[in-house]
């Protein structure tokens, strides 16, 4: 049951985030983004962390999906791709894929049987950041807050 | 069969890795700004399912460090992401392109 | 004898699994799962039509005219003629539209409704979906309406559905906020994400008569509101139903949409707003419990679906009482008022649990919310800011 729903996940995943890729048309690749995003989210219900899996889609759908078509909608002028491929980026990104597959399947270590553990529950989750997690909690605010403040001020008018 | 359908580490592994190239290739091989971040972004998520997959396959007493530093990760690349995208458009006032290549100046 | 009726639909459901019952635990669970989603489906689809019809009824009655009364008896018949007039209407494409994303808008639109509605809690032990994050799953899917929303928009390749989609986005986008931070002060004071555990904490009575709803502490009745007009909002209603608004721009991002998928668009829209009503009456105004303990006898689904419907009625009135709002004084509303407001009721909320929970912690985080309801009511105050306003009538 979750052998069949791994492969089609990773298929739905992969597959999608070629799309993304290689989509010559801009906003199908965005859209394409969010699909392989949440064949991503699906992947992490299925090992059992659904808080995560949740927070990606509540984070990168909800909010970074948006943003990137807003962005692409903005600077419109480009909205499709004309040029060939990058034969140089697709043999490195082919290279950098054999490395890690070799590094993987060489590694005796990994393959031990996976053990039967109990669900994460929120509640857990939440008192793990609240006690353990304290200050990088604060400081992942702090960050989003300067993250907000530093990309309105990018993004403002200039005044001439 | 089943057997071999079942999701191991090894098999986790080797569908992020996959993720993480394809990321690679989106961040290389475009030549548009919001795609390369798009691609940095999916080598990103790539990472995650790594953290996530450790945290789930590790042996017995484990702690929720994966599960956290995934969660923290998630977050950092939202802000990266909107600091990312606010940069593509303020560049793009001053070039009318987003194309990187044709950013090649120091001065805007 | 009543607690037979109340468990009557968690008793039908394991009879028809006892029916399967030698099958391996995967099929069982898909079988569970489809009798969940045939029968959320089958509630909610029979709830759009009735009412679909009952709003223009109502509407009807409170412009003093009449409403639909030709097709059946009352007019009860009209959704179905709605329905078979909207399946055989041309569904009409434009030429330059992206046919794809043009198609999957108002799929996912529909989807994703219906999805959130499977984490509200209708009965005793009547959840489709029990996850422990429940509320956060209600927002983390309900969260890509804003994409399909866009989708919409875009792929219709027209002005109007693009500056539609662009209003409708951003004032999702400001009221979302108020919206999940008005959900934390319930989570806060019961310390769970599961949308039973917070029905299950609004179970007891205070002094024997007064409910625990969260509705009656100052915190809750501040976001109860709060929570209320964001989801008005959210679902594209009136007063905010900016984006579509048809004297602006036609229909906002449904301009190039016709027939059946017009009607998807509809529906999903109808089930987006049970969806928040329904998270209203489960965060706020108890669930499924009983307003007293002699009316406990009465099924906890009755409870649940009667306060649904007291909600939407106020959907209705609000919609025939109220005129459009403008833009902009939309969003100032929303970053200026309810955000401020929404943080208050988390602040409220934290006073009321450290007050003890009782008559103290109330009057203290009465206290806080009118504190701050004041500030901002003097510091928003516009009107002094402005010369009178001088009329010049023709001469």
């Amino acid at each position: 049951m979750s052998g069949v729903a791994f492969i089609l996940i990773s298929i739905l995943t992969l597959a999608a985030a070629l799309a993304t890729a290689t989509l010559p048309n801009l906003m199908h690749a965005a859209f394409c983004f969010v699909l392989a995003l949440l064949g991503l989210a699906s992947f992490f219900f299925l090992l059992g962390a659904e808080f995560v899996g949740l927070a990606l889609v509540f984070i990168y759908i909800g909010a970074v999906a948006v943003l990137i078509v807003f962005t692409i909608l903005l600077t419109r002028r480009d909205s499709k791709e004309h040029h060939g491929v990058n034969w140089s980026g697709v043999l490195i990104a082919f290279a950098v894929f054999v490395g890690l597959i070799w590094a993987v399947l060489k590694t005796q270590s990994l393959s031990i049987v996976p053990p039967h553990i109990r669900a994460l529950t929120v509640r857990q989750i939440g008192q793990t950041l609240m006690t353990g997690y304290v200050w990088p909690l604060q400081c992942v605010g702090l960050l989003l807050t300067a993250a907000l403040i530093g990309a309105l001020v990018l993004v403002m008018e200039e005044k001439k | 069969m089943y057997r071999i359908m079942t999701p191991t580490l090894p098999l986790v592994l080797i569908v992020s890795a996959a993720l993480f190239s394809i990321g690679l290739l989106a961040a290389l091989s475009r030549r548009h700004a919001i795609f390369i971040l798009i691609g940095i972004e999916m080598m990103l998520a790539a990472a995650n399912l790594n953290f996530i997959a450790f945290w789930r396959f590790a042996p017995p007493p484990h702690p929720s460090t994966g599960v956290m530093i995934a969660i923290f990760s998630i977050a950092i690349s939202a802000a990266e992401a909107a600091v990312g995208l606010a940069m593509v458009i303020a560049v793009y006032r001053h070039y009318r392109t987003t194309n990187v290549d044709e950013y090649d100046q120091l001065k805007g | 004898m009543s607690s037979a009726l109340d468990q009557i639909f968690v008793h039908a459901k394991h009879w028809l699994l006892s029916w399967i019952a030698g099958a391996p635990g995967w099929v069982v669970q898909i079988v569970s799962s489809l009798i969940n989603i045939v029968a959320l489906l089958i509630v909610f689809l029979t709830l759009f039509a009735l009412i679909s019809v009952l709003e223009r009824k109502i509407l009807g009655r409170m412009q003093n005219r009449y409403g639909p009364n030709r097709v059946g008896p009352f007019g009860l018949f009209q959704p179905v003629a709605d329905g078979i007039k909207m399946l055989i209407k041309e569904d009409i494409v434009p030429a330059r539209a992206d046919k794809v994303l043009h198609f999957l808008a108002p799929v996912i639109l529909a989807a994703v409704a219906i999805l959130t509605l499977g984490v509200i809690p209708y009965g005793r032990n009547m959840t489709a979906f029990r996850i422990d994050g429940g509320i956060l799953f209600f927002f983390a899917v309900g969260s890509a309406t804003e994409l399909a929303v866009f989708m919409a928009g875009w792929a219709s390749n027209n002005k109007f559905s693009m500056l539609g989609a662009m209003r409708a986005i951003a004032q999702m986008f400001s009221y979302e906020l108020p919206l999940i931070i008005t959900v934390l002060p319930a989570v806060m004071v019961v310390g769970s994400l599961m949308p039973d555990r917070i029905v299950f904490a609004q179970g007891e009575y205070t002094l024997g008569i007064v409910p625990r709803w969260f509705v009656f502490t100052p915190w809750g009745a501040a976001a109860f509101i709060l929570f209320f007009v964001s989801g008005l909002v959210e679902s594209n209603r009136t007063p905010f139903d900016v984006p579509e608004g048809e004297s602006e721009i036609v229909a906002g991002h449904m301009t190039e949409y016709s027939g059946f998928k017009y009607a998807t668009f509809f529906l999903a829209e109808y089930l987006g707003m049970f969806a928040v009503s329904g998270m209203a009456v489960t965060l706020f105004l108890g669930g499924w419990h009983a307003p007293a303990r002699v009316l406990e006898f009465v099924p906890s689904y009755l409870w649940f679906f009667g306060k649904l419907s007291a909600l939407l009625f106020v959907y209705i009135w609000l919609r025939a009482t109220l005129p459009r709002t403008r833009v902009d004084q939309m969003m100032n509303v929303a970053w200026k008022f309810m955000l401020p407001m929404a943080f208050t009721c988390v602040i409220a909320a934290a006073v009321w649990h450290y007050g003890g929970r009782g008559l103290r912690g109330w009057l203290w985080s009465l206290l806080v919310i009118v504190v701050v309801y004041s500030a901002l009511s003097i510091l928003l105050d516009t009107r002094r800011k402005f010369a009178r306003r001088v009329y010049r009538f023709a001469e």
